[in-house]
């Protein structure tokens, strides 16, 4: 019974997307849908993505990472490198499914090796070193030039001149400039299908032994150990799988754009924090309210610019409701009996 | 058969002899109670035997291997399965979750495919209900299975901690104060379980407990330690009419 439960549940989370997908697309076919607002789908979904990975942390293995846009930068300029490197000399569609694999290999890499380290932590400590690692990802990235010539690949972490290439050579990260050039393959149906797959990825190893392990070791890491579980593999495990998701988000946020830059607007903590308040406000543990709480609160803000003044001021009254409603107990109270009603009338 | 055999474990925490020179040993389906004052080192003892301190000094043995540097993973893997003073479940789980956590290590599928739910994925989820149903059903927890941990009573909590250390496959179970916290009616359905375990496992169990009727009750031999060293040994009867362990512990 249990087991049929959670399947409606994961079912309705994959209908809700599909549902978004399929409003969205008939009102961009049927010219509903300002300029304005198509250019905000590929990212809502790469921002729904994201908090679906940054959910697997916080809410499912139960660390606190602040640092995960670190992980989406790492998954759009190594995705980026290889697709400016290759746009030439593979069609669009391989191409892309192999900047999807490199971004989201990088970012699963260095997602481990960063584990290592920053998951020995708990709490507080943990949540300020992931801020850290986070930043130092994007300054790093602000200050690397890359090049590759008749010779083979050049980097340096001065200027352009440092490189020394040979005349026919190709500057592909240009220091603070980022990667310009990049193709824009992403468009809001593949943007879907892989926060589509990551829902998938996710819902499933939740009901899956290494799942229930990483829940085990968020629930009570001393208990998991004396019943056998190995505590920092799982860590791992769940982290990884987190910055490789996150990753995958980036390599849709620079194949969206045609100028990469690893600017704090789109890497720095606050967008961190940004993407936090998402998984948060949607529920930690709560995977379908990431999606939905991303979707509401990436596109509220832009849709309110008509309003200016009163602008941030409607969001975050939206963000206090938002938050009475998931958490105040007489709404939950409210919600339980809404929910048993409804299931009543079905049964 | 010895199972288990500890000897001469000490263990020291800056000046303090937390445990000093214990030895021990417990035969195959025995049940053995581990008894004294607060403070005496019964917790320290089973944090030995778990991995969770290594000792300074002592050997200890388990159906004749040396796990005395092991960790507590490996501890569990090689046959030990304890519950806590405090409970320690996975709260925020279902009972037959928690029960499957324990369950882990005996059925096993790759990452792979329990992230695409293919392969051995299917097969080895039914067997493991199966077998969770098993355990909870001889707890009497079955009706409760898709309840959260946390919402379990008291007494139920304590039960489903000892299915999920029994979910492992022990070869010994260390139970640290199982009675601890309940009325006379859940220790007395406790005592009732324990018994269950004995009989449908015949599972070895070492258990620290403050209730004496518990202890009388279904004890067949104890240990008394008193400031970390071992006061008395034997039978459950001449053990506490023991004049020293009265003095030191029961009272006159």
């Amino acid at each position: 019974m249990a087991a049929k439960k959670r399947l409606r549940d994961n079912l309705i989370t994959y209908g809700i997307v599909i549902a978004l997908y399929l409003i969205m697309e008939i009102l961009m076919k049927t010219g509903n849908l300002s300029s304005h607002l198509k250019g905000l789908l590929v990212p809502m979904t790469y921002y729904a993505i994201i908090a679906v990975a940054l959910n697997l942390c916080v809410g499912i293995l139960g660390e606190l990472s602040i640092g995960h846009c670190g992980f989406m930068c790492i998954g759009a300029f190594s995705s980026a490198v290889f697709s400016k490197l290759t746009q030439n000399n593979i069609p669009t569609a391989p191409r892309f499914f192999l900047a999807f694999v490199i971004g989201i290999a990088f970012a699963a890499l260095f997602g481990f090796l960063i584990g290592i380290p920053v998951l020995r932590l708990k709490g507080d400590y943990l949540a300020i070193v992931t801020l850290a690692f986070g930043e130092i990802i994007k300054n790093v990235i602000n200050a690397i030039y890359f090049g590759v010539d008749s010779k083979g690949p050049h980097i340096s972490m001065n200027n352009v001149m440092e490189l020394g290439m040979e005349p026919d050579g190709q500057v592909v990260i240009n220091g603070a400039m980022g990667i310009t050039g990049t193709p824009r393959d992403a468009n809001f149906t593949i943007a879907i299908v892989v926060l589509l797959l990551s829902l998938f990825v996710v819902l499933n190893l939740m009901n899956s032994r290494d799942g229930r392990a990483i829940m085990a070791v968020r629930d009570n890491s001393i208990a998991a150990e004396s019943a056998g579980i190995n505590v920092t593999r799982y860590k791992m495990m769940a982290f990884t799988i987190s910055a490789a998701i996150a990753g995958a988000a980036g390599v849709l946020f620079s194949h969206n754009i045609t100028s990469l830059t690893a600017t704090s607007q789109y890497f720095g903590y606050n967008a961190s924090i940004m993407i936090l308040v998402y998984v948060v406000l949607g529920g930690i543990g709560n995977i379908r309210g990431s999606v939905i709480a991303a979707a509401i609160l990436y596109l509220l803000p832009e849709m309110l610019r008509g309003l200016n003044t009163y602008r941030m001021l409607i969001y975050s009254i939206v963000l206090i409701v938002m938050m009475l409603f998931n958490w105040a107990p007489a709404a939950v109270q409210w919600r339980q009996k809404v929910a048993h009603k409804f299931i009543k009338r079905n049964a | 058969m010895k199972l288990l055999q500890v000897n001469n474990l000490s263990i020291a925490f800056g000046g303090l002899r937390a445990v000093d020179d214990f030895s021990l040993e417990i035969e195959k389906g025995e049940l053995y109670g581990l008894i004294g004052p607060n403070g005496a080192g019964k917790t320290t003892v089973f944090n030995l035997l778990t991995g969770v301190y290594k000792p300074n000094e002592g050997i200890i043995r388990l159906d004749g291997e040396d796990i005395t540097r092991k960790n507590t993973i490996e501890i569990n893997h090689s046959g030990i399965a304890r519950t806590f003073q405090n409970i320690r479940l996975f709260h925020q789980m279902s009972v037959i979750d928690n029960v499957k956590v324990g369950l882990t290590e005996r059925f096993k599928y790759s990452g792979i495919e329990g992230v695409l739910h293919v392969g051995r994925y299917r097969k080895m989820e039914k067997e493991m209900d199966e077998e969770a149903m098993k355990l909870l059903k001889v707890f009497d927890l079955d009706s409760e299975r898709d309840t959260l941990a946390s919402n379990l009573p008291y007494g139920k909590q304590r039960k489903l901690e000892i299915a999920r250390a029994m979910a492992t496959s022990p070869k010994l179970l260390l139970l640290d104060e199982p009675a601890a916290g309940m009325n006379p009616n859940e220790t007395a359905e406790l005592m009732d379980t324990i018994a269950l375990v004995r009989k449908e496992f015949g599972m070895t169990i070492l258990l620290i407990e403050h209730d004496m009727k518990l202890v009388s009750g279904i004890c067949e031999k104890l240990t008394v330690l008193n400031f970390g060293r071992v006061l008395k040994q034997g039978e459950t009867k001449e053990v506490l009419s023991d004049p020293e362990v009265i003095k030191a512990y029961l009272g006159e």
